[in-house]
Protein backbone atom coordinates (compact mmCIF):
# COMPACT_ATOMS: atom_id res chain seq x y z
CA UNK A 1 0.00 0.00 0.00
CA UNK A 2 3.05 2.54 0.69
CA UNK A 3 3.12 5.04 -2.02
CA UNK A 4 -0.75 4.92 -3.32
CA UNK A 5 -1.73 6.99 -1.03
CA UNK A 6 -0.49 10.76 1.10
CA UNK A 7 0.24 10.60 4.40
CA UNK A 8 -2.98 12.13 5.47
CA UNK A 9 -4.56 9.38 4.38
CA UNK A 10 -2.15 6.52 5.49
CA UNK A 11 -2.54 8.38 8.74
CA UNK A 12 -6.41 8.09 8.84
CA UNK A 13 -5.85 4.38 8.30
CA UNK A 14 -4.01 4.14 11.68
CA UNK A 15 -5.96 5.70 13.18
CA UNK A 16 -8.92 4.26 12.66
CA UNK A 17 -7.08 0.57 12.67
CA UNK A 18 -6.61 1.49 16.15
CA UNK A 19 -10.33 1.35 17.17
CA UNK A 20 -11.97 -1.50 18.76
CA UNK A 21 -13.12 -3.88 15.84
CA UNK A 22 -11.03 -2.51 13.02
CA UNK A 23 -7.52 -3.75 11.71
CA UNK A 24 -5.35 -2.87 9.14
CA UNK A 25 -7.66 -3.65 6.40
CA UNK A 26 -10.86 -3.22 7.79
CA UNK A 27 -9.51 0.46 8.83
CA UNK A 28 -8.83 1.11 4.78
CA UNK A 29 -12.26 -0.12 3.70
CA UNK A 30 -13.74 2.15 6.06
CA UNK A 31 -11.55 5.08 5.34
CA UNK A 32 -12.25 4.77 1.71
CA UNK A 33 -15.59 4.76 2.59
CA UNK A 34 -15.03 7.88 4.61
CA UNK A 35 -13.69 9.38 1.20
CA UNK A 36 -16.34 8.73 -0.90
CA UNK A 37 -19.13 9.46 1.19
CA UNK A 38 -16.99 12.74 1.89
CA UNK A 39 -19.98 15.18 2.46
CA UNK A 40 -22.48 12.88 3.75
CA UNK A 41 -20.36 11.06 6.27
CA UNK A 42 -16.81 12.04 6.51
CA UNK A 43 -17.54 15.58 7.39
CA UNK A 44 -20.23 15.25 10.01
CA UNK A 45 -18.34 12.64 11.50
CA UNK A 46 -15.05 14.57 12.13
CA UNK A 47 -17.02 17.65 13.29
CA UNK A 48 -18.98 15.09 15.77
CA UNK A 49 -15.65 13.97 17.18
CA UNK A 50 -14.38 17.07 17.35
CA UNK A 51 -16.99 18.25 19.41
CA UNK A 52 -17.42 15.29 21.11
CA UNK A 53 -13.47 15.64 21.96
CA UNK A 54 -14.02 19.36 23.38
CA UNK A 55 -16.54 18.75 25.25
CA UNK A 56 -16.92 15.46 26.76
CA UNK A 57 -15.51 14.98 30.13
CA UNK A 58 -15.97 12.92 33.54
CA UNK A 59 -18.79 13.56 35.44
CA UNK A 60 -17.57 14.51 38.87
CA UNK A 61 -20.18 13.03 40.57
CA UNK A 62 -20.74 9.49 39.51
CA UNK A 63 -17.42 9.18 36.70
CA UNK A 64 -19.68 8.75 33.90
CA UNK A 65 -18.58 10.62 30.65
CA UNK A 66 -21.21 13.44 29.23
CA UNK A 67 -20.96 16.82 27.60
CA UNK A 68 -21.98 18.42 30.98
CA UNK A 69 -20.86 17.79 34.77
CA UNK A 70 -22.67 16.87 36.60
CA UNK A 71 -23.70 14.37 33.91
CA UNK A 72 -27.44 13.62 32.61
CA UNK A 73 -27.99 10.76 35.04
CA UNK A 74 -26.88 12.68 37.54
CA UNK A 75 -28.56 15.83 36.89
CA UNK A 76 -31.85 13.29 36.25
CA UNK A 77 -34.57 14.55 38.73
CA UNK A 78 -36.72 11.34 37.96
CA UNK A 79 -33.99 9.16 39.29
CA UNK A 80 -33.85 7.99 43.29
CA UNK A 81 -31.24 9.72 44.75
CA UNK A 82 -31.29 6.87 47.46
CA UNK A 83 -29.64 4.20 45.21
CA UNK A 84 -26.16 3.66 44.04
CA UNK A 85 -25.44 1.55 41.44
CA UNK A 86 -21.58 0.91 41.38
CA UNK A 87 -20.21 -0.43 37.62
CA UNK A 88 -16.84 -1.18 36.48
CA UNK A 89 -16.69 0.99 33.65
CA UNK A 90 -18.77 3.80 31.33
CA UNK A 91 -19.50 0.75 28.98
CA UNK A 92 -21.66 -1.38 32.11
CA UNK A 93 -23.66 2.17 33.33
CA UNK A 94 -24.77 1.92 29.30
CA UNK A 95 -25.68 -1.73 29.34
CA UNK A 96 -27.75 -1.10 32.75
CA UNK A 97 -29.44 1.69 30.73
CA UNK A 98 -30.13 -0.41 27.77
CA UNK A 99 -31.68 -3.02 29.67
CA UNK A 100 -33.95 0.31 31.66
CA UNK A 101 -33.72 -2.28 35.06
CA UNK A 102 -32.13 0.57 37.34
CA UNK A 103 -33.78 4.17 38.21
CA UNK A 104 -31.46 5.04 40.21
CA UNK A 105 -27.87 6.91 40.06
CA UNK A 106 -24.56 5.39 39.39
CA UNK A 107 -21.00 4.89 40.21
CA UNK A 108 -18.54 4.42 37.67
CA UNK A 109 -15.35 2.42 39.50
CA UNK A 110 -13.42 3.40 36.59
CA UNK A 111 -11.26 -0.48 36.35
CA UNK A 112 -11.25 -3.41 39.32
CA UNK A 113 -8.82 -5.01 41.67
CA UNK A 114 -6.19 -6.60 39.25
CA UNK A 115 -3.01 -8.09 41.51
CA UNK A 116 -1.69 -8.60 38.07
CA UNK A 117 -1.70 -5.30 36.52
CA UNK A 118 -1.64 -3.75 40.18
CA UNK A 119 -4.01 -2.26 40.33
CA UNK A 120 -5.12 -0.92 43.76
CA UNK A 121 -7.74 0.45 45.92
CA UNK A 122 -6.56 3.98 45.54
CA UNK A 123 -6.14 3.56 41.86
CA UNK A 124 -10.33 3.53 41.80
CA UNK A 125 -12.88 6.15 42.02
CA UNK A 126 -13.51 4.96 45.49
CA UNK A 127 -12.91 7.67 47.92
CA UNK A 128 -15.71 9.59 45.80
CA UNK A 129 -18.01 6.71 46.44
CA UNK A 130 -17.75 5.94 50.24
CA UNK A 131 -18.47 10.01 50.57
CA UNK A 132 -21.27 9.55 48.64
CA UNK A 133 -22.30 6.97 50.35
CA UNK A 134 -21.94 8.04 53.49
CA UNK A 135 -23.46 11.89 52.72
CA UNK A 136 -26.90 10.43 54.54
CA UNK A 137 -28.90 10.02 51.50
CA UNK A 138 -28.15 7.12 50.20
CA UNK A 139 -30.15 3.94 51.56
CA UNK A 140 -28.62 1.57 49.24
CA UNK A 141 -25.36 0.58 47.37
CA UNK A 142 -26.04 -1.66 44.68
CA UNK A 143 -22.05 -3.85 43.18
CA UNK A 144 -23.04 -4.39 40.07
CA UNK A 145 -19.65 -5.71 39.49
CA UNK A 146 -18.32 -8.33 36.81
CA UNK A 147 -19.18 -12.02 37.98
CA UNK A 148 -15.14 -12.51 37.37
CA UNK A 149 -12.34 -13.12 40.07
CA UNK A 150 -11.33 -9.46 40.11
CA UNK A 151 -15.43 -7.81 39.78
CA UNK A 152 -15.98 -10.00 42.81
CA UNK A 153 -12.74 -9.59 45.14
CA UNK A 154 -13.37 -5.56 44.23
CA UNK A 155 -16.76 -6.02 45.36
CA UNK A 156 -15.70 -7.25 48.53
CA UNK A 157 -13.13 -4.58 48.97
CA UNK A 158 -16.05 -1.90 48.39
CA UNK A 159 -18.44 -3.55 50.92
CA UNK A 160 -15.55 -2.99 53.54
CA UNK A 161 -14.76 0.29 52.55
CA UNK A 162 -18.74 0.91 52.99
CA UNK A 163 -19.29 -1.30 55.86
CA UNK A 164 -19.21 1.91 58.39
CA UNK A 165 -21.29 3.72 56.50
CA UNK A 166 -25.05 2.00 57.12
CA UNK A 167 -25.91 1.99 54.18
CA UNK A 168 -27.49 -1.49 52.89
CA UNK A 169 -24.47 -3.21 50.50
CA UNK A 170 -26.48 -5.83 47.93
CA UNK A 171 -24.84 -7.35 45.11
CA UNK A 172 -26.32 -8.39 41.60
CA UNK A 173 -27.54 -12.37 41.73
CA UNK A 174 -25.79 -14.78 39.94
CA UNK A 175 -27.28 -17.80 38.39
CA UNK A 176 -29.06 -19.09 34.86
CA UNK A 177 -29.10 -16.78 32.22
CA UNK A 178 -32.30 -16.25 29.82
CA UNK A 179 -31.78 -18.97 27.09
CA UNK A 180 -29.21 -20.55 29.17
CA UNK A 181 -29.40 -24.40 29.21
CA UNK A 182 -28.41 -25.91 32.60
CA UNK A 183 -25.84 -28.75 30.52
CA UNK A 184 -23.52 -25.92 29.85
CA UNK A 185 -23.28 -24.12 32.75
CA UNK A 186 -20.25 -24.30 34.73
CA UNK A 187 -19.83 -25.22 37.77
CA UNK A 188 -20.15 -21.86 39.72
CA UNK A 189 -22.80 -20.48 38.15
CA UNK A 190 -24.99 -23.49 38.65
CA UNK A 191 -23.45 -23.71 42.60
CA UNK A 192 -24.59 -19.76 42.84
CA UNK A 193 -28.21 -20.28 41.43
CA UNK A 194 -29.27 -23.08 43.24
CA UNK A 195 -27.89 -20.41 46.61
CA UNK A 196 -30.07 -17.81 44.92
CA UNK A 197 -33.26 -20.65 44.20
CA UNK A 198 -36.42 -18.22 44.56
CA UNK A 199 -40.24 -20.21 45.54
CA UNK A 200 -41.63 -21.11 41.65
CA UNK B 1 6.08 -29.05 20.02
CA UNK B 2 3.28 -30.36 21.52
CA UNK B 3 2.38 -31.32 25.24
CA UNK B 4 -0.91 -32.23 26.96
CA UNK B 5 -1.00 -31.24 31.13
CA UNK B 6 -3.57 -30.64 33.85
CA UNK B 7 -3.33 -26.84 35.55
CA UNK B 8 -4.49 -24.29 37.61
CA UNK B 9 -5.50 -21.09 35.70
CA UNK B 10 -3.02 -18.55 37.82
CA UNK B 11 -2.97 -15.69 35.61
CA UNK B 12 -4.62 -14.58 32.46
CA UNK B 13 -4.15 -10.83 30.59
CA UNK B 14 -6.58 -10.02 27.65
CA UNK B 15 -4.73 -9.56 24.65
CA UNK B 16 -6.42 -7.55 21.53
CA UNK B 17 -9.96 -7.84 21.45
CA UNK B 18 -10.50 -11.83 21.01
CA UNK B 19 -7.63 -13.53 22.82
CA UNK B 20 -6.26 -14.09 25.99
CA UNK B 21 -2.70 -14.92 27.60
CA UNK B 22 -3.22 -17.56 29.99
CA UNK B 23 -0.46 -18.45 32.46
CA UNK B 24 -1.39 -21.95 33.89
CA UNK B 25 0.24 -23.96 37.17
CA UNK B 26 1.03 -27.55 35.93
CA UNK B 27 2.79 -30.33 37.13
CA UNK B 28 5.20 -31.41 34.51
CA UNK B 29 5.84 -27.79 32.96
CA UNK B 30 5.76 -25.55 36.03
CA UNK B 31 4.19 -21.93 35.61
CA UNK B 32 3.82 -21.95 31.76
CA UNK B 33 1.77 -19.28 29.51
CA UNK B 34 0.19 -19.64 26.45
CA UNK B 35 -2.25 -17.80 24.29
CA UNK B 36 -5.76 -18.83 24.17
CA UNK B 37 -7.27 -17.61 20.67
CA UNK B 38 -11.02 -16.89 21.92
CA UNK B 39 -9.83 -16.76 25.41
CA UNK B 40 -12.51 -13.27 25.62
CA UNK B 41 -15.54 -15.35 23.87
CA UNK B 42 -18.78 -15.88 26.28
CA UNK B 43 -18.00 -19.20 26.26
CA UNK B 44 -14.06 -19.03 27.49
CA UNK B 45 -14.35 -16.17 30.19
CA UNK B 46 -15.94 -18.34 32.76
CA UNK B 47 -13.42 -21.03 32.35
CA UNK B 48 -10.50 -18.18 32.03
CA UNK B 49 -10.85 -17.50 35.83
CA UNK B 50 -8.15 -17.73 38.23
CA UNK B 51 -8.18 -20.75 40.66
CA UNK B 52 -9.95 -22.86 37.89
CA UNK B 53 -8.61 -26.37 36.49
CA UNK B 54 -8.18 -26.94 33.11
CA UNK B 55 -6.72 -29.96 30.93
CA UNK B 56 -4.48 -28.01 28.53
CA UNK B 57 -2.74 -28.65 25.46
CA UNK B 58 0.21 -26.87 24.61
CA UNK B 59 1.49 -26.06 20.56
CA UNK B 60 4.09 -23.80 19.40
CA UNK B 61 6.54 -24.65 16.73
CA UNK B 62 9.45 -24.01 19.27
CA UNK B 63 9.76 -24.85 22.24
CA UNK B 64 10.70 -21.11 23.42
CA UNK B 65 7.47 -19.95 21.86
CA UNK B 66 4.62 -18.31 23.63
CA UNK B 67 2.63 -21.28 22.01
CA UNK B 68 -1.06 -21.38 22.28
CA UNK B 69 -3.27 -23.38 24.40
CA UNK B 70 -6.51 -25.20 23.51
CA UNK B 71 -8.03 -25.62 27.26
CA UNK B 72 -10.67 -28.28 28.47
CA UNK B 73 -12.64 -27.03 31.70
CA UNK B 74 -12.03 -29.22 34.55
CA UNK B 75 -13.02 -28.24 37.62
CA UNK B 76 -14.58 -24.41 37.44
CA UNK B 77 -13.52 -23.74 41.39
CA UNK B 78 -13.56 -19.93 40.88
CA UNK B 79 -16.62 -19.22 40.45
CA UNK B 80 -17.90 -21.11 44.05
CA UNK B 81 -15.15 -18.99 46.25
CA UNK B 82 -16.60 -15.93 44.40
CA UNK B 83 -19.16 -15.19 47.43
CA UNK B 84 -16.53 -15.86 50.01
CA UNK B 85 -14.34 -12.95 50.82
CA UNK B 86 -11.61 -14.77 52.72
CA UNK B 87 -11.42 -17.65 50.53
CA UNK B 88 -11.29 -15.24 47.19
CA UNK B 89 -8.23 -13.16 48.91
CA UNK B 90 -6.73 -16.58 49.62
CA UNK B 91 -6.54 -17.47 46.06
CA UNK B 92 -5.64 -14.12 44.76
CA UNK B 93 -3.00 -14.13 47.44
CA UNK B 94 -1.79 -17.53 46.01
CA UNK B 95 -2.05 -16.87 42.56
CA UNK B 96 -0.21 -13.41 42.53
CA UNK B 97 2.64 -15.16 44.80
CA UNK B 98 3.26 -18.43 42.17
CA UNK B 99 3.13 -16.28 39.20
CA UNK B 100 5.64 -13.67 41.13
CA UNK B 101 8.29 -16.40 42.88
CA UNK B 102 7.95 -19.06 40.30
CA UNK B 103 10.31 -19.36 37.20
CA UNK B 104 8.48 -19.90 34.04
CA UNK B 105 8.45 -23.64 32.25
CA UNK B 106 10.35 -25.21 34.97
CA UNK B 107 8.63 -27.98 36.85
CA UNK B 108 8.02 -27.83 40.40
CA UNK B 109 5.49 -30.88 41.08
CA UNK B 110 5.49 -30.94 44.36
CA UNK B 111 4.43 -26.95 44.64
CA UNK B 112 1.69 -27.53 42.33
CA UNK B 113 0.49 -30.39 44.39
CA UNK B 114 0.62 -28.38 47.24
CA UNK B 115 -1.45 -25.73 45.41
CA UNK B 116 -4.22 -27.87 44.54
CA UNK B 117 -4.53 -28.90 48.14
CA UNK B 118 -4.97 -25.50 49.15
CA UNK B 119 -6.99 -24.60 46.40
CA UNK B 120 -9.03 -27.38 47.01
CA UNK B 121 -9.43 -26.55 51.27
CA UNK B 122 -10.27 -22.38 50.52
CA UNK B 123 -13.60 -23.30 51.32
CA UNK B 124 -12.80 -24.43 54.76
CA UNK B 125 -10.71 -21.18 56.83
CA UNK B 126 -10.14 -23.78 59.82
CA UNK B 127 -7.37 -24.99 57.53
CA UNK B 128 -6.39 -23.15 54.89
CA UNK B 129 -4.30 -19.70 56.40
CA UNK B 130 -2.13 -22.77 57.59
CA UNK B 131 -2.01 -24.64 54.40
CA UNK B 132 -1.24 -21.38 52.92
CA UNK B 133 1.66 -21.11 54.68
CA UNK B 134 2.83 -24.42 54.22
CA UNK B 135 2.63 -23.88 50.62
CA UNK B 136 4.58 -20.36 50.49
CA UNK B 137 7.39 -22.33 53.16
CA UNK B 138 7.50 -25.69 50.33
CA UNK B 139 7.85 -23.12 47.61
CA UNK B 140 11.02 -21.61 49.20
CA UNK B 141 11.91 -25.45 49.45
CA UNK B 142 11.46 -26.52 46.02
CA UNK B 143 13.42 -23.01 44.91
CA UNK B 144 16.38 -24.15 46.66
CA UNK B 145 16.10 -21.76 49.50
CA UNK B 146 14.06 -23.86 51.97
CA UNK B 147 14.34 -23.39 56.32
CA UNK B 148 15.50 -26.70 58.20
CA UNK B 149 13.29 -26.76 60.71
CA UNK B 150 13.89 -30.09 62.16
CA UNK B 151 16.28 -29.19 64.50
CA UNK B 152 17.79 -26.47 66.67
CA UNK B 153 20.64 -25.03 64.82
CA UNK B 154 22.13 -24.03 68.60
CA UNK B 155 21.70 -27.21 70.11
CA UNK B 156 20.69 -30.55 67.68
CA UNK B 157 17.91 -30.43 69.89
CA UNK B 158 14.27 -31.72 67.69
CA UNK B 159 11.69 -30.84 70.21
CA UNK B 160 10.46 -26.65 71.48
CA UNK B 161 11.48 -25.11 68.39
CA UNK B 162 10.79 -21.80 68.50
CA UNK B 163 12.12 -19.39 66.78
CA UNK B 164 14.00 -19.22 63.09
CA UNK B 165 17.09 -17.70 62.16
CA UNK B 166 16.07 -14.75 60.16
CA UNK B 167 19.49 -15.03 58.61
CA UNK B 168 20.08 -18.53 58.03
CA UNK B 169 16.46 -19.60 57.90
CA UNK B 170 17.52 -22.33 60.68
CA UNK B 171 15.82 -23.39 63.91
CA UNK B 172 16.42 -22.20 67.32
CA UNK B 173 15.38 -24.43 70.57
CA UNK B 174 13.19 -22.12 73.15
CA UNK B 175 16.36 -22.24 75.48
CA UNK B 176 18.99 -21.09 73.27
CA UNK B 177 17.15 -18.68 71.18
CA UNK B 178 15.61 -16.58 74.43
CA UNK B 179 18.74 -14.25 74.92
CA UNK B 180 18.12 -13.15 71.19
CA UNK B 181 14.42 -13.90 70.98
CA UNK B 182 13.73 -9.96 69.80
CA UNK B 183 15.69 -11.12 66.80
CA UNK B 184 14.54 -14.07 65.95
CA UNK B 185 11.43 -14.66 64.28
CA UNK B 186 8.70 -16.69 65.63
CA UNK B 187 8.49 -21.05 64.49
CA UNK B 188 4.58 -21.62 64.50
CA UNK B 189 4.04 -24.84 66.19
CA UNK B 190 2.85 -26.52 63.22
CA UNK B 191 5.53 -25.61 61.23
CA UNK B 192 7.88 -26.89 64.02
CA UNK B 193 5.81 -30.42 63.59
CA UNK B 194 3.39 -30.15 66.75
CA UNK B 195 0.41 -30.16 64.56
CA UNK B 196 -1.83 -27.59 66.27
CA UNK B 197 -2.37 -23.98 65.06
CA UNK B 198 -2.62 -21.88 68.24
CA UNK B 199 -3.45 -18.25 68.42
CA UNK B 200 -1.05 -16.25 66.57
CA UNK B 201 0.77 -18.80 64.45
CA UNK B 202 -0.82 -17.80 61.38
CA UNK B 203 0.48 -14.12 61.54
CA UNK B 204 3.76 -15.51 63.01
CA UNK B 205 3.80 -18.06 59.93
CA UNK B 206 3.00 -15.62 57.13
CA UNK B 207 5.55 -13.06 58.76
CA UNK B 208 8.52 -16.26 58.64
CA UNK B 209 7.40 -16.90 55.04
CA UNK B 210 7.13 -13.09 54.01
CA UNK B 211 10.74 -12.63 55.55
CA UNK B 212 12.58 -15.40 53.54
CA UNK B 213 10.66 -15.19 50.21
CA UNK B 214 11.14 -11.30 49.68
CA UNK B 215 15.03 -12.06 50.67
CA UNK B 216 15.67 -15.13 49.01
CA UNK B 217 13.47 -14.80 46.11
CA UNK B 218 11.65 -11.32 45.03
CA UNK B 219 14.03 -8.99 45.88
CA UNK B 220 17.32 -10.38 43.91
CA UNK B 221 14.99 -9.81 40.80
CA UNK B 222 13.49 -6.44 41.70
CA UNK B 223 10.32 -7.72 43.37
CA UNK B 224 8.20 -7.32 46.17
CA UNK B 225 5.11 -9.51 47.49
CA UNK B 226 2.03 -8.95 45.62
CA UNK B 227 -0.44 -6.47 47.24
CA UNK B 228 -3.40 -9.15 47.05
CA UNK B 229 -1.27 -11.14 49.90
CA UNK B 230 -0.97 -7.91 52.21
CA UNK B 231 -4.82 -7.48 51.53
CA UNK B 232 -5.15 -11.23 52.26
CA UNK B 233 -3.59 -10.29 55.66
CA UNK B 234 -6.00 -7.49 56.36
CA UNK B 235 -9.06 -9.59 55.68
CA UNK B 236 -7.35 -12.50 57.92
CA UNK B 237 -6.98 -9.63 60.50
CA UNK B 238 -10.37 -8.32 60.42
CA UNK B 239 -11.86 -12.26 60.31
CA UNK B 240 -9.77 -12.45 63.66
CA UNK B 241 -7.98 -15.48 62.16
CA UNK B 242 -4.50 -14.52 62.51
Amino acid sequence: MAGTAGPEIERLIQLLAKLPGLGPRSARRAALHLMKKREALMEPLAAAMAEAAEKIRPCSTCGNLDVSDPCTVCRDPRRADGVLCVVETVGDLWALERAGAFAGKYHVLGGVLSALDGVGPDDLNLASLVERAGNGSVSEVILALNATVDGQTTAHVIADRLSHTGVSITSLARGVPVGGELDYLDDGTLAAAFRSRRPA
Amino acid sequence: MEWTDTGRIIAVRNYGETSAIVELLTPEHGRHPGLVRGGRSKAMRPILQPGNSVRAVWRARLDEHLGNYALEADSLDAGALMDDPLALSGLNAACAMAVLALPEREAHPAVYGAFEVLISSLNDIDIWPALYISWEAGLLADLGYGMDLKKCAATGQTHDLRYVSPRTGRAVCAEAGAEYADRLLALPGFMAGSGEVSPGDIAAGLKLTAHFIERRVLWPTDKVLPEARARMIERLESAGRL
